[in-house]
């Protein structure tokens, strides 16, 4: 696996390094004749190992639907996602879908639905090995969990005896951050992940996630509606409206000078502190 | 300008089953003015719900007040008699709309039901008719379709459904709206249509003031006219829009403004490094400052309770701040 060094991306590099996501061709329709829905309509791009890139859009622009199809959660209506260049309908074949999901992981907008109510969060999080091919021995299990919770501003025996309708949205969200230092992957997959979080800790919580890509070449994916967050972590932005992909390019340039005028509507309306928002 | 409302020495609190007292709200004081929007703002579990409840005068247990006083004209207003209360206050003096309201619509209601609801709670004699036609001809002025009266809710997209119930909540004209977090589950463009109703509703008249709770400071940069912090159940500073965002005294505001991303050129050079720690545990909040453990800019002094200093119409409750004539030092 080459990385892409911190701060690259522009799409060539993801042509030279040999992508670690793509898709071709990506479309979901939902329903059929004359109640069909496109909810993704033929994305085609590439990400390369290392990086971190942000798929930005409202409320039904598809950008969700589009993290699913990558995780291998819905079928596409066509078009193919590759990981490292096999066609995930492949590797589901010949490995299922464990393996892949040891390599890219998700981080979903309500964590309330990715932990099991029924079972403490000591169990919740204990249960990620079932996704190792071999398990490390128990007191080694419960350590790592220990650090990862820690990592992420838990009060780590607080938390571990609790069920997680007890924790907060933003405590729930951390614990799912926390999933993710246990497990590794290379890409991760993250969809809101901070909407229930503070202003105050939200940046904190994605300067751990931005440290794993320092560290351990992290791919990150952020699918997200604030293009704040959006900007300040990611090398690369998508821009979707309606299905497609309608601006890509450098953080810096599409914030700076947003060509596609949706991209110039949708900066024109985050209130931010010094430009007037003109209502 | 006349105080539309008055909350003096506020202290609400929780009472758990176990009889200790989570204090929610210890000891708050603002005055808000005729025309204005306040802004109430700080971190998750600081507060400001609880403020909201008490200054919309809906506490319900286990929320009690323990003491303070709310004076609404000038006329103590916590100790109506509920039924006073239903039929002169909610709604026509004062109307909220709480958080998460719009996912807690009835389902099986059609907008227009909930109107007539509203409209018939104080006016017994209107006719169902009446009372639509009066929701239609409001939606129509504020440029709404009157069609989402024949709508289900879950026919609604989310910024449509936060503007109707808006409109429904203000159609008895109340002077004081009060929201919370009305667009935190919103993306930025239906979140953009829901202030514009919320500004309109003000510049027509039909509001008279605005409490905007929220933790989205760069909101409130925009439509607040005032801005309370609250940190533990404190107010840690109060004052006008342009000081406390541009110009935060506080160590804690500075820190929340601080901690905003925003898509300006210039942000992601920046390391934004947010509020390490947690607000403290509110049964046994520290004594002192209540930021303290969370300062960086923390004193031996600050060990005790910082008293409210005051200049050109803003406070700030800080030690670093307080005037050298009252003995204590500042910076």
């Amino acid at each position: 696996m080459v990385l892409a060094p911190p701060g690259s991306g522009d799409g060539r590099d993801a042509a030279v390094n040999g992508a670690i996501l793509s898709a071709t061709g990506l479309t979901k329709v939902f329903g059929s004749g004359r109640h069909a829905t496109v909810a993704v309509d033929h994305l085609d791009f590439e990400i390369a190992a290392g990086e971190v890139v942000a798929l930005i859009g409202e409320s039904g622009s598809g950008k969700t639907t589009t993290g699913r199809m990558l995780l291998g959660l819905m079928q596409p209506t066509a078009g193919t996602v590759r990981f490292q260049g096999t066609d995930l309908a492949t590797l589901r074949k010949r490995h299922g879908m464990k393996g892949y999901w040891r390599s890219v992981q998700a981080v979903f907008q309500d964590p309330f639905a990715s932990l099991n109510s029924f079972y403490s969060v000591k169990r919740c999080m204990l249960n990620t090995f079932k996704l190792f091919p071999r398990k490390p021995p128990y007191a080694e299990r419960l350590q790592r969990v220990r650090e990862a919770i820690h990592t992420v501003g838990l009060d780590v025996d607080d938390v571990l005896a609790k069920h997680p309708h007890q924790l907060s949205g933003g405590q729930r969200q951390r614990l799912m951050v926390a999933r993710t230092l246990v497990i590794q992957p290379q890409v991760l997959i993250a969809d809101e992940p901070t909407s229930m979080i503070d202003a105050s800790s939200r940046a904190a919580i994605l300067n751990i996630l931005l440290d794993l890509r320092a560290k351990f070449g992290f791919t990150v994916i952020f699918i997200t509606h604030d293009i704040g967050m959006a900007y300040y972590t990611s090398d690369r932005l998508f821009i979707m409206h309606e299905g497609r992909i309608v601006e890509e390019g450098p953080a810096d340039a599409i914030i700076r000078d947003p060509q596609h005028a949706y991209t110039q509507r949708l900066l024109a309306d985050v209130p931010t502190l010094q430009r007037e928002w003109v209502l | 300008m006349p105080a539309l409302l008055e909350a003096r020495d506020i202290k609400a609190y929780y009472r758990t089953p176990s009889g200790d007292d989570i204090k929610a709200v210890d000891g708050v004081s603002l005055g808000l003015n005729e025309g204005e929007v306040l802004g109430i703002a700080g971190e998750s579990g600081c507060g400001k719900t609880t403020l909201a409840q008490v200054i919309a005068l809906t506490v319900q247990k286990p929320l009690y007040v323990r003491s303070g006083e709310v004076l609404l004209d000038g006329m103590p207003a916590l100790t109506l008699d509920p039924e006073t209360m239903r039929r002169e206050i909610r709604g026509k003096t004062i109307s909220t709309v709480p958080q998460g309201a719009m996912n807690s619509l009835n389902p099986t209601l059609r907008i227009r039901d909930l109107a007539i609801d509203v409209m018939r709670d104080h006016h017994p004699r209107i006719t169902r008719r009446e009372a639509v036609e009066r929701a239609r001809e409001r939606l129509a002025s504020l440029g709404l379709s009157p069609r989402v009266l024949d709508s289900y809710p879950h026919q609604l997209s989310g910024g449509m459904k936060q503007r109707v119930i808006t409109v429904v909540s203000t159609l008895l004209d109340p002077k004081l709206l009060i929201v919370d977090e009305p667009t935190s589950a919103l993306d930025v463009t239906s979140q953009k249509v829901v202030i514009k109703l919320l500004i309109d509703l003000l510049q027509r008249g039909i509001i008279r003031s605005i409490v905007f709770i929220t933790h989205e400071l760069p909101l409130l940069r925009h439509v607040a006219d005032r801005i309370a912090i609250m940190y533990a159940g404190k107010l840690v500073e109060f004052g006008a829009m342009d000081d406390l965002v541009f110009h935060a005294k506080h160590p804690y505001t500075q820190r929340l403004v601080d901690s905003i991303l925003v898509p300006e050129p210039g942000m992601k050079e920046r390391t934004v490094t947010g509020i390490p720690g947690r607000p403290p545990d509110m049964r046994n909040p520290p004594p002192g400052c209540r930021f303290a453990a969370r300062c960086h800019e923390k004193m031996d002094i600050c060990s005790q309770d910082p008293p409210g200093f005051e200049h050109q119409g803003r406070e700030v409750w800080c030690w670093l701040h307080q005037d050298q004539e009252t003995g204590a030092t500042r910076r």
